[in-house]
């Protein structure tokens, strides 16, 4: 079945309220406005305003009420309109929802979902343009989790929901109307299982969420030139599933990480480490980066098409960590 | 009682400090509580107090020295006291003045100089690779995985298995060898209509169900009169003559698991089509039994290989000797045929033979194909 990555969450969504008369989705404009993205299309009218609740513009406020829930034995969907304003949520994500069931002593638990898209659309200005993924995997105690897929996306969602600790689920507005092939039904893909999206010999193409679909394209652009290049998406960013990039990585020897984030302290750079300690005897040279540039998103369209990472960017890496340049 | 002075951790993060100045000289009386020293720590000077009175016996750590924290710096005791044993547990070693340790580079002798990316140190050991005969093309040149490619493509060739040749085997090895090299061999193909062949085939299944016609021996029987027809074929090269053969002997290729035999039906040119359907059964299933003796596989006079079903459009057969000629049979195609300006179905079927041109001529092979062809696209009156 065909669906768009917008209609695979609206199905998975729904299904899961459907399961489950614990899940709830509380968020700005989910109800009446059906969502800024419109993902919740339809919610209000099959499940009511008890169980999708509009809110203030209050992230502080309804992410904690979200957190008291999920601590009270219901399953809390959250829905940031985007992820540059979960960071008024920040005290509530990091130190309690992440930190309540090792504090508790795992009496407590908090089973919420924190969703919406992180990244940048098009010309939204600097602060509405970030990729702050690399905050979340940061803190012990979340999982983050990127789909770039409407298939994965759905999957994903679900498990993340049914998961018994707070999951990070950042989607991205540019991947809203993008079509795919989706599962039919109720499937679930585990959290912390990476994919290979595309096999390959000679080189390890290491991308997430939007930035998958250039790793992709750099992939084809490469193939025109007889490098196989191997794309792998670690679709889970917390827990990372290493041993599937590590196995991708041992085989080619050669890597390059994507990531659409700043480069200081970014999530390529945990990647990279962690590759290193794996497969350091396998690498045939030092693994190569492909970030977002390290400054303020620009808004003028050209600026911003500069500093976000590109196919060309990626294939001008492959061809560097294949001593090709 | 003596006591030992020790440069102390005066926070966390102190791992080593400086003695700055000592405020008392050796010999000197001491009082608990008194300044003994300045310590520089990481974050400030600080002064270092004696928690012993007596007289300060000997100072081991000169000023401007720096010595991690819990090194022995001095000894505080009675002026007459003993202090040997506390100075023999003292590490002058310890102390160490702050000089800049060796690049690895600066120690590392020219052999070891040599680098290589983790992956090629890794490949070159599990290659018995000496890397001192490899040239780096890598940055400042390192080796790389690609410099490695001539040393390890010799080691990785894909591994061989040597299995025996079977009697079988030997003996289509000699047949073969004995037949392709010395007979010069040239190949004649023709496509035929097969439609009014299966037709008989069909009704044959209808009326005898246990026993039907098989195309195989449609092929026999069309075989054994092409070849009434042009005798020649029927012939072997016999070095000073050519040996014309009276009764038509037909080989039938049969496959085995290991390899192939040829069983001879023999005297076609005086059977029915019943009669070779017949005989033709019984001895292709004594050849997969293994049943045969020598010379039911040995002295055909023209061979018939078909491998139309393994879905082979055609093929070339080697020629066995003593036979001159050799049928390669291909599997009957649907195919869109034109006939009289109109596609149709067509059931083709391309036939391939091999002419020892010792004995046969083209315009020969070509006339006996025209007559089988003819043969078998009128099945019906085989």
């Amino acid at each position: 079945m065909k669906a768009t990555y917008r209609e695979a969450l609206n199905q998975a969504l729904r299904e899961e309220m459907r399961r489950d008369d614990r899940v709830f989705l509380i968020g700005e404009d989910v109800a009446y406005y059906q969502g800024a993205f419109k993902v919740s299309k339809g919610f209000l009218e099959e499940f009511g305003s008890r169980r999708v609740v509009d809110t203030p513009i209050t992230e502080l406020g309804f992410t904690g009420l979200a957190i008291g829930a999920a601590m009270a034995g219901l399953r809390p969907v959250v829905e940031v309109m985007t992820f540059n304003f979960a960071i008024l949520a920040m005290d509530q994500i990091v130190n309690n929802a992440a930190k309540i069931r090792y504090m508790s002593g795992g009496q407590l638990s908090v089973p919420i979902v924190i969703r919406g898209p992180g990244s940048a659309a098009h010309q939204l200005a600097a602060q509405h343009s970030q990729s702050l993924e690399a905050w979340f995997c940061h803190v012990p105690g979340l999982k983050v989790v990127a789909p770039a897929t409407p298939h994965d996306a759905k999957g994903l969602i679900k498990s993340a929901i049914r998961d018994e600790n707070p999951v990070i689920f950042i989607e991205a507005q540019l991947l809203y109307p993008m079509q795919g092939e989706i599962g039919d039904g109720d499937y679930t893909i585990p959290l912390g299982v990476a994919e290979v999206k595309r096999p390959g010999t000679d080189v390890t193409l290491i991308a997430y969420s939007k930035m998958l679909l250039v790793a992709l394209e750099a992939a084809e652009k490469l193939a025109q030139e007889g490098i196989q290049a191997e794309v792998v998406d670690p679709r889970t960013l917390r827990p990372l599933d290493l041993t599937t990039l590590a196995a991708s990585a041992k085989k080619t020897g050669k890597v390059v990480v994507v990531e659409e984030g700043w480069p200081f302290a970014g999530l390529g750079a945990q990647i990279a480490e962690s590759l290193y300690r794996q497969v350091f005897d396998y690498l045939d040279g030092p693994i190569v980066r492909v970030t977002g540039r390290d400054a303020p998103m620009p808004y003028a369209r050209d600026l911003e098409d500069a500093a976000i990472p590109d196919a060309d960017q990626v294939v001008a890496a492959a061809h560097q960590v294949l001593y090709r340049t | 009682m003596a006591s030992r002075v020790i440069m102390p951790k005066l926070t966390d993060s102190m791992e080593e400090g400086v003695v700055v100045k000592w405020r008392k000289a050796e010999g000197e009386r001491v009082e608990s509580g008194d300044v003994l020293a300045e310590i520089e720590t990481d974050k400030a000077v600080m002064d270092l107090e004696a928690f012993a009175s007596g007289t300060l016996r000997k100072i081991l750590v000169p000023e401007g020295t720096t010595v991690p924290s819990g090194t022995l710096i001095g000894v505080i005791g009675e002026s007459d006291e003993d202090i040997r044993g506390i100075l023999a547990g003292a590490q002058p070693s310890a102390a160490r003045p702050i000089t800049p340790r060796p690049s690895p580079a600066a120690v590392a002798s020219p052999e070891e100089d040599k680098r290589a990316s983790p992956r090629v140190r890794t490949l070159a050991r599990e290659h018995g690779i000496d890397l001192k005969a490899v040239k780096g093309s890598g940055p400042g040149g390192r080796i790389i995985e690609r410099d490695l490619e001539p040393f390890l493509t010799k080691k990785e060739q894909p591994t061989v298995r040597e299995v025996p040749l079977s009697q079988m085997r030997k003996a289509i090895v000699r047949m073969t060898t004995q037949s392709k090299a010395p007979v010069p061999h040239f190949y004649v193909t023709i496509e035929v209509e097969m439609a009014e062949g299966l037709r008989v085939i069909e009704e044959s299944k209808k009326a005898l169900p246990s026993s039907p016609i098989s195309i195989n021996h449609l092929l026999i029987a069309a075989a054994a009169r092409a070849l009434r027809q042009h005798q020649g074929l029927n012939a072997s090269f016999a070095g000073e003559t050519i040996r014309l053969f009276s009764s038509i002997d037909i080989g039938i290729a049969v496959a085995l698991e290991d390899g192939l035999i040829v069983p001879v039906l023999r005297d076609c040119g005086s059977k029915t089509l019943a009669q070779i359907a017949e005989a033709e059964r019984a001895l292709v299933a004594r050849a997969r039994g293994r049943d045969l003796s020598p010379e039911e596989y040995t002295g055909a006079t023209f061979l018939i290989s078909n491998l139309g079903k393994f879905d082979v459009e055609s093929f070339i057969a080697v020629i066995l000797p003593p036979a001159a000629a050799a049928l390669a049979v291909g599997s009957v195609r649907e195919v869109p045929v034109v006939r009289d300006g109109r596609v149709e179905v067509g059931h083709r079927m391309m036939l391939t033979l091999s002419c020892d041109h010792r004995v046969i001529d083209g315009a020969v092979a070509a006339q006996f194909l025209q007559t089988f062809k003819q043969a078998l696209e009128r099945a019906r009156d085989l």
